[in-house]
């Protein structure tokens, strides 16, 4: 995925450079200013999940996590997923160890949820474009939404 | 050049002290020290491949795409197409939700309806492509389809409620800080 959007960017600009070579040049400034102007805080967070990540090992996780932790073991789920930010490839063959290891599809379900759309650490990158209030509504909204999935999936599966 | 250097210290603040935090941790927690430093340097490996060709697209539409056809095409009164370019926007994507935020920066500056913008991001979060093949093959179709299902639909419902929570003025406030970027 990564390679294919590599080509794309390069094909774009290529095609950009045979239109307008100015123009290129200072689409090319602006996308370095936008990403120098966002490194500080991109940074800081990749200490943080670091550090979160090296306490936080799958084996105390899947103690947690049980079938019969029940509710309590879904806001545990909730709370890992929402402040830890952990690229998909590890996330999932995490989950599918956390459930083989006993955990149940409903904090699971919790945990992969809430990984993916709510993001605490990534608050500050957030709050940076939309300021504290969409910040917090999003985030709120998205925690509530993944407990409604995870009782779903509780259930279904 | 005095004063650059000392905005320079000013605005990665926060980074030097983490660093700092983290030798600690290093010196006297070695274990857990080397193992947060081999994370972060993963993903900070991860986060360097990923984000050169987001930024270069991100400067290209920021120079090409006009105003007028953002607007239309994801703007206040874009509709449905507005709200099916944003999921297939999101859905599309590689890398991250931190290097969405970017992107949303700019579609907001070239005047985005919010909730597509909203839309986007939830879509970056959790259907993309790649992700979704990743996730039946490790937890199996029937999680990941059930899952998919509603997110579509949380998705939207999230979108739109962010929007509706927001005043006009805060919502005003959004659209000059992405114009400030």
């Amino acid at each position: 995925m990564t390679t294919a959007l590599y080509i794309i960017a390069l094909v774009a600009l290529g095609v950009s450079f045979f239109k307008s070579k100015e123009k290129s040049i200072l689409a090319l400034k602006k996308a370095w200013k936008s990403f120098e102007n966002i490194l500080p805080q991109f940074l800081s967070i990749l200490i943080i999940i670091g550090m979160m990540l090296a306490v936080l090992t799958p084996e105390q996780i899947s103690k947690v996590l049980g079938n019969e932790s029940g509710w309590y073991g879904v806001m545990i789920a909730a709370i890992i997923g929402s402040i830890t930010l952990v690229p998909a490839f590890v996330a999932f063959p995490l989950a599918a160890a956390l459930l083989r290891s006993g955990a149940g599809y409903m904090q699971i379900a919790a945990f992969v949820s809430t990984l993916m759309m709510v993001g605490i650490v990534t608050m500050p990158i957030e709050i940076k474009y939309f300021g504290k209030k969409a910040t917090i509504v999003r985030n709120a909204a998205a925690l509530a939404f993944s407990l409604v999935v995870a009782l779903v999936m509780g259930m279904a599966l | 050049m005095r004063s650059k250097a000392l905005n320079l210290v000013k605005r990665y603040r926060i980074f030097l002290l983490l660093a700092f935090l983290n030798i600690a941790i290093l010196i006297f927690l070695p274990q857990v020290g080397v193992k947060s430093v081999q994370l972060t340097w993963s993903n900070f490996i991860e986060m360097l491949s990923v984000l050169p060709p987001i930024f270069i697209l991100l400067g290209l539409l920021d120079v090409w795409v006009q105003r007028e056809t953002m607007t239309k095409y994801m703007g206040e009164h874009s509709g449905l197409i507005g709200v099916l370019i944003a999921f297939l926007l999101g859905s599309a994507a590689a890398g991250p939700l931190y290097a969405a935020f970017p992107v949303a920066g700019v579609l907001l500056k070239k005047g985005s309806k919010l909730s597509n913008v909203f839309i986007m991001l939830g879509a970056w979060s959790t259907t993309k492509i790649p992700l979704l093949l990743f996730e039946a093959s490790a937890l199996g179709f029937k999680f990941m389809l059930l899952r998919l299902v509603m997110d579509i639909f949380g998705i939207a419902i999230i979108a739109y409620f962010t929007e509706k929570m927001l005043s006009k003025k805060e919502k005003e406030e959004i659209y000059q800080r992405a114009l400030a970027q």
